[in-house]
């Protein structure tokens, strides 16, 4: 079972700050993807935490039937594009992580913030590079 | 001896085969998909009970079905780019082709004869004879460049029939609608518009096959062809809903079949928003919103029009609810359990039938009293098709 942390009535989008910075302001000549590289740095030197047997599971599950929706159950892609080892193999993991979290602008991918942490993300981004199959 | 034990052996399996096949109707009888395992169920709407269980029909985790005129074949539509036929009364698949790379739905003709498939990978429709599943013809997408640099056919969706053995579909990347006519099968005739609107990511017919409604993901409003105009284009309604709204982040698609008429009114999903829309059917402008529990996945109308039941995206998609269409209000809200995923009417409308993912059940509901009468067990359930689809234009 998936616990969702975050009440329906919450505004979710509160919770993307690269929201904050595209429409304009100081950050408006930064292309996001140098926002995003920024913010990937800042999320690399956070701890790694570890991820109990449980909340793992839970999160392969949300892999499966909620990213599965636009990526495909097996992950070989839908709406969305593939996400085998293979296609993700030039990204950096903790881009990979960045856009688990904050989604991608302009494409039908949401930000996943309110209900993964950020080294839940990163623990999930490590396993799509090696070919994780939920 | 060989040969009569051979010829006693014969007969006993044909008994066998024969047995296992039904002698009955199918009007009360459905199928559910087993999304996980790749499966589906035969369901008996009158005795509330399983038929068959039919394994082998690839990846399912987006699927939906078509059935044959006759009530008897359900043709089911895999994300693996799987078109399955299966005998609903013997339990059986009776053929299987991997017709592209990865699917995401599909139509029957008119009269029955075609089976049209939209695919993702590669993007275009392919149309298949519906007695062997043998290709007909194969009609490539636009070619647009996807963000990896390659140049690719455009993802094809909203794939429905409509009168005149004509398929219609709309073209993901691309923003077009394309109209095509089957009239004879070795020469397809396609009528195609562009600029319909950005990233139309599902689409509608109207039951009377005459008005194809794209839903944009890429803007506001939606696109509406006329069918029986086909010399106008499609033009852009309730381009002004939500104008200078942040949408909310979607965690699921909305889906547009199976939309809601009821009278002279529309009910459709809000994108991005907890919002069913109504729209007047006479001009289709916005006649106003109610708010819902959450972003709505299906908006469907009973089959007499005086109830539309919603379910819900994640992470909302624990509760169903029930609206009603002279007061246009939210008579009734149901928890029904994580992963509620799909709905499905009986043929008149006095149950309902739910997925419940999670809770690895099926629920029925009895639409008069809005309270659970049965539930049925069924592994990882999703799309749920009634033979009633057979004979209804664009379902």
């Amino acid at each position: 079972m998936i616990e969702i942390n975050v009440g329906s009535n919450i505004k979710l989008v509160n919770f993307n700050p690269l929201s904050l910075f595209i429409p304009g302001g100081i950050l408006k000549h930064s292309s996001p993807l140098a926002i995003l590289f920024a913010a990937a740095a800042a999320i690399s030197g956070a701890a790694q935490a570890q991820i109990a047997p449980d909340r793992q599971a839970e999160i392969l599950y949300l892999l499966k039937h909620d990213c599965g929706s636009c990526h495909g159950m097996r992950l070989e892609g839908g709406l969305g594009p593939a996400l085998t080892a293979e296609r993700l193999n030039a990204w950096e993991s903790d881009l990979l992580a960045m856009t688990i979290l904050y989604g991608r602008p302009g494409t039908p991918m949401p930000p996943w913030r309110p209900f993964l942490t950020d080294s839940e993300a990163r623990w999930l981004a490590a396993r799509l590079k090696e070919g994780i199959r939920p | 001896m060989r040969a009569v034990l051979f010829l006693i052996s014969g007969l006993l399996l044909c008994g066998q085969s024969v047995a296992e096949c039904l002698t009955r109707g199918t009007g009360d009888l459905g199928i559910v998909i087993e999304r996980a395992a790749g499966s589906l169920q035969v369901l008996d709407t009158t005795a509330h009970a399983t038929l068959f269980r039919v394994e082998g029909l690839g990846d399912l985790s987006h699927a939906s079905a078509v059935y044959s005129r006759d009530g008897r074949y359900a043709f089911v539509f895999g994300r693996d780019g799987g078109l399955t036929k299966v005998d609903i009364l013997c339990g059986k698949i009776i053929n299987r082709v991997v017709q592209g790379g990865n699917s995401i739905g599909g139509a029957i003709s008119q009269n029955g004869q075609l089976i049209a498939v939209s695919n993702y990978d590669p993007g275009g429709v392919k149309i298949f004879s519906a007695n062997d599943l043998s290709l007909v013809a194969d009609i490539p997408a636009t070619q647009v460049t996807d963000r990896d640099g390659n140049l690719r056919g455009s993802k094809t969706v909203g794939l429905v029939d409509t009168t005149g053995q004509r398929f219609v579909v709309s073209l993901y990347d691309s923003g077009e609608a394309w109209v095509i006519d089957m009239h004879n099968p070795a020469s397809p005739q396609i009528q195609r518009y562009t600029g319909i609107g950005s990233l139309p990511y599902d689409a509608l017919i109207t039951p009377d096959g005459r008005y194809y409604i794209s839903g944009l993901f890429g803007q506001d409003g939606l696109a509406l062809l006329d069918l029986w105009h086909p010399e106008n284009p499609p033009r852009l309604i309730l381009e002004n809903y939500g104008h200078g709204e942040q949408k909310l982040p979607v965690y699921k698609m909305p889906h547009l079949e199976g939309w809601a008429i009821a009278g002279d009114r529309a009910f459709l999903p809000a994108v991005g928003r907890h919002e069913v829309l109504i729209v007047r059917r006479q001009d289709w402008m916005e006649s106003g919103r109610i708010k819902v529990h959450g972003q709505p996945v299906f908006v469907m109308a009973r089959p007499d029009g005086r109830q539309v039941w919603v379910n819900f995206a994640f992470p909302d998609n624990d509760t169903i609810q029930v609206i009603d269409t002279e007061t246009l209000t939210i008579v009734k809200t149901l928890q029904t359990g994580k992963g509620t995923l799909h709905m499905e009417f009986t043929p008149r409308g006095e149950e309902v039938w739910i997925s419940v993912r999670d809770l690895d059940e099926v629920q029925v509901y009895d639409t008069a009293t809005l309270s659970l009468i049965h539930r049925l067990p069924v592994d990882k359930p999703s799309g749920i098709f009634f033979t009633s689809r057979a004979h209804q234009t664009g379902l």
